[in-house]
């Protein structure tokens, strides 16, 4: 599948967003936040979440007509992802509200802490169900896919979390535990993803995409001359060799640089600690914008098998 | 709205493509890009069409495949690929706007261009490749079945068939109501063990395709040795000839 840029910024971008929402409301439920970091936090995270849906709006054929999307939330994980998604606002901007006037409205912490981590929640899960739904794509269709989206903004929004926390002079006890726990957990289930794309059955044959049985059969004259939007949308490939070169810098990048600097903040004073932790936010990230890449020009479709594909 | 009907259409229209009699002519793709570039479909765009990469719209491509069967059999077949009006069409159901749809009264499976904001998702949910974004116009196109041509009193009623099945010159493209056991596509499927590509996704298509018939199933034996000649003038000749 064609790998745009667009999709991938906003999945990474609000994946990760939800992610701080979700672990920030879970922590108002226990406990009251701080005021500044709790601001901060919803501050960062509605940017992220913000940026991301405007930039899918920018791979629409259509934008002015966006607002239609949200209107087939009964039939539709893409609908249901729009509603989620803007939902998320009212309670995040009530809690920001809680916590700027907390004589007035302190009483609301809870009531708009539940449904802003439930909701996040939901936007990941319907987010990841929009591609684990697709059939003809065998490399997404598994509950597997709900389980990398949800880890991987959770692990994202829990490393900007304590990237911020840091920043704001804060000393928490338990830091780095949870952040190690979240980033080894994110990198094995992504290892679990590669190790599916690769090991698992190919899927359909080309005999398959003629509805003959008992057949075997391969394309030998194309329909048409050129390159047309099937073969753009549908038809990248990447080589095995560049994947797996990819695969490595997600991992070096996204993970074991993250773990490593969280890590090194246990022996760092306050402050390098606090930019190790910032580095290792914004590196988790690249690694997740090029493990994204991957998601989308790894997975085959099974159009392609009108097109010279031996299985998809 | 893209819940798929609550019941079952009460007709199922569709094509019967025959694979056997197929001779990848193209005929039908052109009458296809023909009829819908002035149709409700229209505008069915090229981008560059005289330019050294040509690229457009087509909503039926006509794919060349070999294909060796059991019996060991290869031949060439051509696979036209166009819509299947699926019963489970997901292209219909992840829509978000609406804009995809199936009618309840027929199945045909069509778009509202005027509600669809171009996502592409549908395409992506389309196993088949049926659906064809349209950059120029930032909307997603997809064959109708003709509905302004099946549907049009103006034309005779010999004409109200869809562009590629009234273009066949092999007549290897037919029309018809499949919910129908008593329609001549129905009683075509059932003679020729029609299929669907794909099958096992569960999408339902309501096209069919004839597979390939065995070339004894045509009246086309293949030539047995006769053995020795009859007759004693006969056998002189072939030992004449054997030499």
């Amino acid at each position: 599948m064609h790998p745009a840029f667009s999709v991938i910024l906003f999945t990474v971008s609000s994946g990760t967003g939800y992610g701080m929402l979700f672990w920030l409301g879970l922590h108002s439920l226990a406990m009251r936040p701080s005021a500044l970091l709790g601001l901060v936090v919803i501050g960062v995270a509605l940017a992220l979440i913000t940026i991301g849906l405007l930039s899918s709006t920018f791979h629409l054929g259509r934008p002015e007509r966006a607002w239609r999307a949200l209107s087939q939330w009964r039939s539709s994980w893409l609908a249901r992802e729009g509603v989620a998604a803007i939902a998320v606002y009212p309670p995040a901007l009530l809690l920001a509200a809680s916590l700027l006037y907390p004589d007035r409205l302190a009483s609301w912490i809870l009531p708009a802490s539940l449904p802003m981590a439930a909701l996040a929640l939901v936007t990941v899960i319907c987010t990841a169900m929009i591609y684990a739904s697709l059939k003809p794509i065998r490399e997404w269709h598994a509950l597997r896919t709900v389980l990398l989206y949800g880890i991987s903004g959770g692990t994202g929004g829990l490393v900007w979390i304590a990237a911020i926390t840091r920043l704001l002079g804060y000393d928490p006890p338990f830091l780095v535990a949870p952040l190690v726990v979240a980033i080894s957990g994110c990198w094995l289930i992504v290892r679990l993803y590669w190790h599916h794309v690769d090991r698992a059955p190919k899927g359909h044959t080309v005999a398959d995409a003629l509805g003959l049985e008992g057949a075997t059969a391969r394309a030998v004259e194309p329909a048409h001359t050129e390159t047309n939007y099937l073969q753009r949308e549908m038809g990248f490939v990447i080589a095995r060799r560049h994947a797996a070169k990819l695969r490595r810098v997600a991992e070096l990048l996204g993970f074991a640089l993250p773990a490593a600097l969280a890590l090194l903040t246990l022996v760092l004073p306050l402050t390098a600690g606090a930019i190790a932790l910032a580095v290792a936010a914004l590196a988790t990230t690249a690694g997740m914008l090029i493990q994204r890449w991957l998601f989308f020009a790894e997975a085959t479709h099974t159009v392609t098998l009108y097109y010279g594909a031996e299985r998809a | 709205m893209t819940s798929l009907p609550a019941s079952p259409p009460p007709k199922r229209l569709g094509l019967v493509i025959d694979l056997d009699t197929c001779v990848g002519c193209q005929a039908c793709a052109v009458a296809c890009k023909g009829w819908n570039s002035a149709g409700i479909t229209a505008p069915l765009p090229d981008i560059e069409p005289y330019g050294t990469a040509p690229d457009g719209v087509w909503l039926n491509r006509v794919h060349g495949f070999e294909a060796t069967f059991d019996d060991g059999r290869t031949r060439t077949l051509s696979f036209p690929r166009s819509c299947l009006h699926c019963e489970n069409a997901a292209c219909v159901t992840v829509c978000p706007t609406g804009a995809s749809y199936k009618r309840a009264a027929d199945g045909i499976v069509l778009v509202d261009e005027s509600k669809c904001i171009g996502c592409k998702l549908c395409s992506w949910a389309c196993p088949y490749g049926a659906r064809e974004f349209d950059s120029t116009n930032g909307v997603m196109k997809k064959c109708t079945l003709c509905i302004d041509r099946i549907e049009n009193e103006t034309l005779p009623e010999a004409e109200r068939e869809p562009a590629c099945v009234r273009t066949c010159p092999a007549h290897a493209r037919h029309f018809g109501d499949l919910a129908d056991p008593d329609s001549d596509v129905s009683k075509l499927v059932e003679a020729r063990g029609g299929t669907a590509p794909l099958e096992g996704l569960g999408y339902r298509p309501t096209n069919r395709y004839l597979p390939p018939r065995k070339p004894v199933e045509m009246g086309a034996a293949p030539l047995e040795p006769t053995g020795e000649p009859e007759g004693k003038l006969l056998q002189w000749v072939d030992k004449l000839f054997s030499r």
